[in-house]
C-alpha cells in the first residue's frame, strides 16, 4: 500500500510534457503493441524486437540529438526510429516488405539506414563504426555528435571496449546510450556481467551518467548539459538508464517470473503519465491507436517491396 | 623502384590528392613507419590522417567502415594478414553488407591492407593467405598486390569503386623491384591483355602450350617455374595475373585461356577451399569442352606453416611445385 502511495506522488510530480512528446511516447506503444498482434495472427515475416517500457529514452533524447548528429540504433531500435522521424507508415513496410519501405523491405526491423540513421543487428559491431564517423565529424563538422543506442548485453562484446578506447584516446564526441533493463534476451544481467558499466567506463576516463528517471522533462534537464560539453569539448560520454523491459525479448519468448515482469511494469513511465496526467493521455492515446490503426490498414493493403539496387 | 616504395608512394599520393582519405593502422607512424615500412614518412607530412591505433583489429575496421560510411575514404592496416580473422565481422557483416542490405546501394571506400604469406619464418600465427576465407561474400572485392601493377593506379581505382575490398600484400614482394618497360629477365616480357591483368610471355604472346594463373604474391614463383619449363623441358607457358582476384574478371582471361587449352592456378594458400577452386569452376563452366584437361591447382600442403626453414619449405607452394605439377599433367 504504502509503495503504492508513493508511487503515485511521485506520478503526480512529473513534469509537464508536450502533447508531441506525449504523443510520440504512445505511438510508439501501440505500434509496437500492433506489430506483436500482427505476429500473433501471422502476418510478419522472420521476427522483431519490440522496445515496450523504454520507448521514453528516444523520445526524451531527441531534443538533444538533432538530424545532423549521427544516430547508431540496435536490434530493438523501433522507437529509436520513430522518436526521430515520427514515420510509421515506413519503418511498417519495410518491416512487412510493403512498397514505400525504408529499406525496400532489404533490412527489416534492425537493418535501417536514413540519412544519418543506421541500425545493424550484431550485438556491439556498431560501435567501432560510430568511432569513425565521430573522427570525421570533430575533424569535418566540429560541434555534430555520434548518439550510438546500446544494451546491457552488449558490454560482453569486446568491440565495446575498443571502441570506448579510440573514442577516449583520440577525445571524440560520441554518446553511448546504454538501455540497461535487467536482461540480455533470457540471461539476467547478474548472470552475464560481473562488476558495473560505470566502472567499466570510468576504466577508459570517460563520463559516465545513470539515470533512473523515467520523466521526459527531467532526463532532458540532467543530460542537456553533459550532452552539450559533449559536443563542445569533443569527448565520449556514456549515459546509462535503468530502463525496464516491460514486453518480451522477441516474441512469446519471455520466461521471467511473474514478479520480475510485474516490477518492470511498475517502473513503466506508461502508468506514471496515465496518472499525471489522464485526460491528457487518454485523448493523446486515442489518438495514437487510430494513427497506428489507419497505417497498418493502408500498408497490409500495399504491394510488395521491389528491390532493385542489388 | 621497389615494391615497397611503389605501394608507399601510392599511400602518399592518395592522402595528397583526398583529404578526406585516412589511413590507419598499428605502429604505423614515423619513426617506426608500419612493421613493413609501408607507411613510412606518411604520418609526417600527414599527421591527422595517419593513425597509429590500438591493438584492435576489429575495431580499427570497423573504425573504417564509420569514415567511408560518413563520406571519407578509408584504408586500414592489418599488420599481418592473419589478424584480419579479429576484423571478420566487421568486415563480412558489417562493411560489405552495408553495401547492398539497406536496400539501395551505399557507398563504401575501405581498403583493408594485409600483409600475407610466409617465407620469413614467422611461424603458424604470421605467415598465412587467408584469402580464401573471403571469397563470395557479396559486396567484397579481394585484390593483390604484384610487381607489374602500379599500386599508384589501382589504389586509386579500388578506392573510386567504392566498395569494401581486401588488398593482400606478400610480404617477400615488398623488397622486390617493380617491373618496367614490358621486359622481365632476358627470356621473358609482359604486357596487360586486358585492364588488371598482367601477362608474362616468351616472345609472342599468342602461341604457347600452357597457362598459369597466380596472385601476384606468387609472383617470383611462377616466374622461376616459367623459365625452368623453357629451358628445361621446352615447354611454353605464359602466366597472368590478375590484380583482382574477387570477383574474377574471367571474360578478360578468356581469349588467352582458350588459345592455350591447358591451364593451372598457382597459389600459396594451403590446399582446401582455395581460391584456385574459384578459378576453376569458372574456367570449367566457360571452357569445358575445349580444355584438353581439367583446370589444375598448386598450392601449399593442408598444413598449419611450420617455423623452421625446412620445414616451412616443405609446406609451402615452391617454384619446383608448380614445374613439377606442369611437367607430369602435360606429360599425361
Amino acid at each position: 500500500m504504502t509503495s503504492a502511495v508513493a508511487t503515485a506522488d511521485r506520478a503526480k510530480e512529473r513534469t509537464p510534457l508536450t502533447d508531441e512528446d506525449l504523443l510520440l511516447l504512445l505511438m510508439i506503444r501501440r505500434f509496437e503493441e500492433e506489430l506483436l498482434r500482427l505476429f500473433g495472427a501471422g502476418l510478419l515475416n522472420g521476427t522483431t524486437h519490440t522496445c515496450l517500457g523504454q520507448e521514453y529514452v528516444p523520445v526524451a533524447l531527441r531534443t538533444l540529438i538533432g538530424l545532423e548528429d549521427f544516430v547508431f540504433s540496435n536490434h530493438r531500435g523501433h522507437g529509436h526510429y520513430l522518436a526521430r522521424y515520427q514515420d510509421l507508415r515506413g519503418l511498417l513496410a519495410e518491416i512487412m516488405g510493403r512498397e514505400g519501405a525504408v529499406c525496400n523491405g532489404v533490412g527489416g526491423s534492425q537493418h535501417i539506414l536514413r540519412d544519418r540513421y543506421l541500425s545493424t543487428g550484431v550485438q556491439g559491431q556498431s560501435l567501432p563504426v560510430a568511432v569513425g564517423v565521430a573522427l570525421r565529424l570533430k575533424h569535418a563538422e566540429p560541434g555534430r555528435l555520434v548518439c550510438a543506442h546500446i544494451g546491457d548485453g552488449t558490454w560482453g562484446e569486446g568491440s565495446v571496449y575498443e571502441a570506448l578506447n579510440m573514442a577516449a584516446l583520440w577525445r571524440l564526441p560520441l554518446l553511448v546510450v546504454v538501455e540497461h533493463n535487467g536482461i540480455a534476451q533470457s540471461t539476467p544481467t547478474t548472470a552475464q556481467m560481473a562488476g558495473t558499466i560505470a566502472d567499466r567506463v570510468k576504466a577508459f576516463g570517460i563520463d559516465h551518467h545513470r539515470t533512473e528517471s523515467t520523466d521526459i522533462g527531467e532526463i532532458r534537464a540532467e543530460l542537456d548539459p553533459m550532452i552539450q560539453r559533449s559536443r563542445e569539448a569533443s569527448l565520449p560520454l556514456v549515459v546509462e538508464f535503468a530502463t525496464h523491459r516491460v514486453g518480451p525479448h522477441s516474441k512469446g519468448d519471455d520466461t521471467r517470473p511473474p514478479d520480475v515482469i510485474e516490477r518492470a511494469e511498475a517502473h513503466d513511465w506508461h502508468r506514471s503519465y496515465a496518472t499525471a496526467f489522464p485526460e491528457r493521455f487518454a485523448h493523446a492515446d486515442e489518438r495514437a491507436r487510430s494513427l497506428v490503426e489507419e497505417v497498418v490498414a493502408e500498408v497490409q493493403d500495399l504491394p510488395p517491396a521491389v528491390w532493385t539496387e542489388q | 623502384m621497389r615494391v615497397v616504395d611503389n605501394l608507399n608512394l601510392a599511400l602518399r599520393s592518395v592522402l595528397e590528392r583526398d583529404p578526406e582519405a585516412y589511413l590507419l593502422g598499428e605502429d604505423i607512424v614515423d619513426p617506426y613507419g608500419g612493421a613493413f615500412k609501408v607507411t613510412k614518412g606518411l604520418s609526417s607530412t600527414f599527421p591527422d590522417r595517419v593513425l597509429s591505433t590500438p591493438l584492435s583489429e576489429g575495431g580499427i575496421v570497423g573504425v573504417g567502415g564509420g569514415l567511408a560510411l560518413a563520406g571519407s575514404r578509408a584504408i586500414v592496416e592489418i599488420m599481418f594478414a592473419d589478424f584480419v580473422a579479429l576484423a571478420f565481422d566487421q568486415i563480412v557483416n558489417f562493411a560489405s553488407k552495408s553495401v547492398s542490405m539497406y536496400g539501395k546501394r551505399v557507398p563504401m571506400p575501405l581498403v583493408v591492407r594485409c600483409p600475407s604469406g610466409g617465407g620469413r619464418g614467422y611461424g603458424p600465427t604470421h605467415s598465412q593467405s587467408p584469402q580464401k576465407h573471403f571469397i563470395g561474400v557479396p559486396g567484397l572485392s579481394l585484390y593483390e598486390i604484384s610487381p607489374f601493377h602500379d599500386n599508384q593506379a589501382l589504389l586509386p581505382a579500388i578506392l573510386r569503386r567504392a566498395v569494401p575490398a581486401l588488398l593482400f600484400e606478400d610480404k617477400l614482394l615488398y623488397g622486390r623491384q617493380m617491373y618496367t618497360e614490358g621486359v622481365v629477365d632476358d627470356l621473358l616480357q609482359y604486357d596487360f591483355p586486358a585492364p588488371d591483368v598482367a601477362r608474362v610471355f616468351v616472345e609472342t604472346p599468342d602461341e604457347c602450350d600452357c597457362v598459369l594463373i597466380a596472385p601476384g604474391g606468387v609472383s617470383q614463383r611462377a616466374i622461376g617455374a616459367v623459365r625452368r619449363l623453357l629451358l628445361e623441358h621446352e615447354i611454353s607457358c605464359q602466366l597472368l595475373i590478375p590484380a583482382r582476384l574477387y570477383p574474377l574478371p574471367i571474360e578478360a582471361l578468356l581469349p588467352v585461356l582458350r588459345g592455350a587449352g591447358s591451364v593451372f592456378v598457382a597459389e600459396e594458400s594451403v590446399a582446401g577451399g582455395t581460391w584456385g577452386h574459384e578459378v576453376a569452376q569458372l574456367v570449367h563452366r566457360a571452357l569445358w569442352g575445349e580444355l584438353r584437361h581439367p583446370v589444375t591447382l598448386i598450392h601449399s600442403q593442408d598444413s598449419i606453416i611450420p617455423t623452421a626453414g625446412h620445414l616451412e619449405e616443405q609446406v609451402l607452394l615452391q617454384e619446383t611445385t608448380i614445374c613439377r605439377t606442369v611437367v607430369e599433367t602435360l606429360r599425361d
